[in-house]
């Protein structure tokens, strides 16, 4: 699968289902063992995607469930080496795409180009990074490009069209469109989102991605006809909190 | 040409999506105020019948006499209302508010001086306030809580992370990626993205014109050097702004020391060398952060100082060797307010005492016709638990101990 773009992945896999899951884990929460575990169970369930989350200390865009679980993993002693070797294995034993999220000073301070070569030599796909806008990403896109890791680019309900476009360009693999306002892990009323998914599909041709406040099937029904991926971020990480790791394959299997 | 927002390679606005439309309606607004002549003159004509603009300078004799070398001044900016420089910051951003129509406004606060300057514009310009401080500095700055909530503002003790100013940082940008609409954040310090750093500067810098002028007809002449303490670094540079074209006005930074070097110690980003460059709440500068990037803990008796970052433009200033950084400890600092306060009178906050607490080691080498400029960024009645501590005063201990035994009853 390692010759097929991240786009082409997703289009295909789209001709079967009507609709893709990607999942969301914060590495090293609870614990590295429990992080590949999750994986294992989200693979063996049908996700079509998962987004690995590299924990930082000020993740900004992320609600109390996801920040949480960031804190506690550096409490634990999570560190990036350990990140890309989970990565590394989980790559090596799956065959489903697998991205990176972090915020900026991670790929920062690593070292922007070494970061993407490590991501790269990892399996790793593509990378969001939500407090990087394009203005600031040249560096960056740059590094990626010469890696071959797709940028997931955000847009937003107040992002304007011509923005939207001005991302479009930069942009690879698909668009992860946010769903309201706010932080992730609070609840989104998704009957109103019509016009702005509109706005979404004129203004690029890749796949597009939903995500904040998805948290259950009928939230996945939904979405079924509007966007390609629907994305199941805090979710997951509240079942871990609430029902253990164990219960994360069969909560993922009931999603679609 | 650099890039807007930039200053020299520290800056920027690293923002989530949701905030740029934010950000951008932000820019345009101050952009146009300050280019409108009307709003600089109804900013000063607020500061000068609101607050105690233009604040004086004294002449510190008798520490002048003490050391025996360069003559002491000091900028009062402890003489404004609610009693340090953050209020011509917030009512600069409170005046913008009202020009974009914004109904309620948000700050993080470390010391308790920012959100209670404010919770007092808000009561005065009718808007709805919510104030995050962290949990420790709720703990340690407990009669700036009290009066934030009796001017009518929601305090919201921050428990994430280190608990202190950063992490209230953090939560108030949760708080205006959902509430952008109608809720203004007044960012408190020349920190965070573009146009935070250039806006608050903007508005610190009416200190630095006063002065200006101020020390040239007390003292005859510009200062020698100009100390300040910094903490985000705004009352730094609203100082120091009016001195950056004179070659030979010394500027000079002083960070918290705390318990003296290695990380976890001290909130020193330049004046120290455990400070790396990185990028975190929405800007580009140092920080102290271990190999990874993940940030660390960080020390001050002054909650205010008590920072992980530090201004972009003055870690620009710092590399180009126009601004000097110094740190002082926490004992240093302490045993410097003690000093001012008997031989002057006067009450420097814990923050403020910083910059004294540098220059009095640096006065002494100076000559008698060398001028000292020090600003007093805050008055220190706000510190009375932390600095009754630090003296271990027996009786303002029996005192807490009686009012205690009177609340149980």
């Amino acid at each position: 699968m390692a010759s097929a773009s991240l786009e082409q992945y997703i289009r295909e896999r789209r001709r079967e289902k009507d609709i893709l899951l990607m999942t969301h884990i914060v590495l090293g929460y609870p614990s590295f063992e429990a992080s590949i575990q999750v994986i294992d169970a989200m693979v063996e369930n049908g996700v079509d995607l998962i987004e690995l989350q590299i924990p930082f200390s000020e993740p900004i865009a992320d609600g109390p469930v996801i920040l949480h679980a960031n804190q506690k993993a550096l409490a634990g002693g999570s560190t990036v080496a350990q990140c890309f070797d989970v990565a590394r294995a989980v790559c090596a034993r799956h065959p489903i795409p697998m991205l990176f999220m972090s915020y900026y000073n991670i790929p920062f301070m690593h070292g922007i180009e070494a970061f993407a070569r490590d991501s790269a030599d990892a399996g790793i796909r593509g990378a969001i990074i939500p407090d990087l806008p394009h203005e600031e990403g040249a560096e960056m896109l740059e590094a990626m490009a010469g890696h071959d890791l797709d940028p997931i680019f955000i847009y937003s309900p107040n992002t304007s069209d011509a923005r939207m476009s001005a991302i479009a360009e930069r942009g690879r693999g698909f668009v992860y469109c946010v769903a309201r306002k706010g932080v992730t892990g609070a609840s989104t009323d998704f009957g109103g989102l019509d016009e702005y998914l509109g706005r979404c599909r004129a203004a690029t041709s890749l796949p597009l991605a939903l995500g904040f406040g998805v948290s259950n099937a009928d939230d996945v029904a939904a979405l079924v006809g509007k966007v390609d991926i629907a994305v199941i971020g805090s979710e997951t990480i509240r079942v871990i909190d609430e029902r253990g790791v164990d219960a994360v394959g069969e909560f993922v299997a009931g999603l679609r | 040409m650099p890039e807007p927002g930039y200053y020299g390679r520290f800056g920027g606005a690293f923002i989530p999506e949701i905030l740029v439309a934010t950000f951008d309606e932000l820019r345009e607004a101050f952009e146009s105020a300050r280019n409108d002549p009307a709003f600089w003159r109804e900013f000063e004509e607020m500061m000068s019948t609101y607050s105690c603009r233009p604040t004086p300078i004294t002449f510190a004799e008798n520490l002048t006499a003490d050391f025996g070398g360069a003559r002491i001044f000091v900028k009062r900016e402890d003489l404004n209302h609610t009693g340090a420089h953050k209020a011509n910051n917030v009512m600069g951003q409170g005046l913008l508010v009202k020009r974009m129509g914004k109904t309620r406004v948000i700050a993080e606060t470390g010391a308790g001086q920012h959100g209670v300057a404010t919770a007092t514009m808000a009561a005065k310009l009718g808007l709805e306030c919510t104030i995050y401080m962290g949990e420790v500095d709720v703990a340690r700055q407990r009669p700036n809580v009290f009066w934030m909530e009796r001017l009518g503002a929601t305090v919201v003790p921050v428990t994430e992370g280190s608990r202190t100013l950063k992490d209230a940082i953090n939560e108030a940008f949760r708080d205006w990626v959902t509430n952008m609409d109608d809720t203004h954040y007044a960012l408190g310090t020349a920190c965070g993205p573009h146009p935070f750093p250039e806006m608050v500067s903007y508005f610190q810098s009416i200190v630095g014109q006063e002065a200006r002028e101020q020390i040239q007809a007390s003292a005859g002449k510009l200062p020698d050097r100009v100390y300040a303490c910094v903490g985000g670094g705004s009352n730094a540079l609203g100082i120091f702004s009016a001195f950056l074209e004179d070659d030979g006005v010394e500027l000079i930074g002083v960070e918290a020391g705390g318990r003296g070097a290695g990380i976890g110690q001290h909130a020193a980003r330049l004046g120290l060398d455990d400070a790396t460059v990185g990028v975190a709440q929405g800007y580009k500068t140092y920080f102290l952060q271990n190999a990874e990037g993940q940030m660390q803990e960080t020390h001050s008796v002054a909650a205010g100082l008590d920072y992980v970052g530090v201004s972009p433009i003055l870690a620009d200033l710092h590399e180009k060797g126009r601004v000097r950084f110094e740190s002082a400890t926490d004992t240093e600092v302490v045993d410097a307010l003690s000093l001012t306060v008997r031989r002057e009178g006067l009450i420097p906050a814990l923050e403020s005492s910083h910059a004294f607490a540098h220059a009095f080691k640096e006065a002494p080498q100076m000559s008698p016709d060398e001028v000292i400029l020090i600003n007093q960024s805050g008055r220190g009645d706000k510190d009375i638990f932390t600095v009754a501590d630090a003296f271990d005063d027996p009786k303002w201990k029996a005192f807490i101990q009686e009012k205690a035994e009177a609340y149980r009853g």
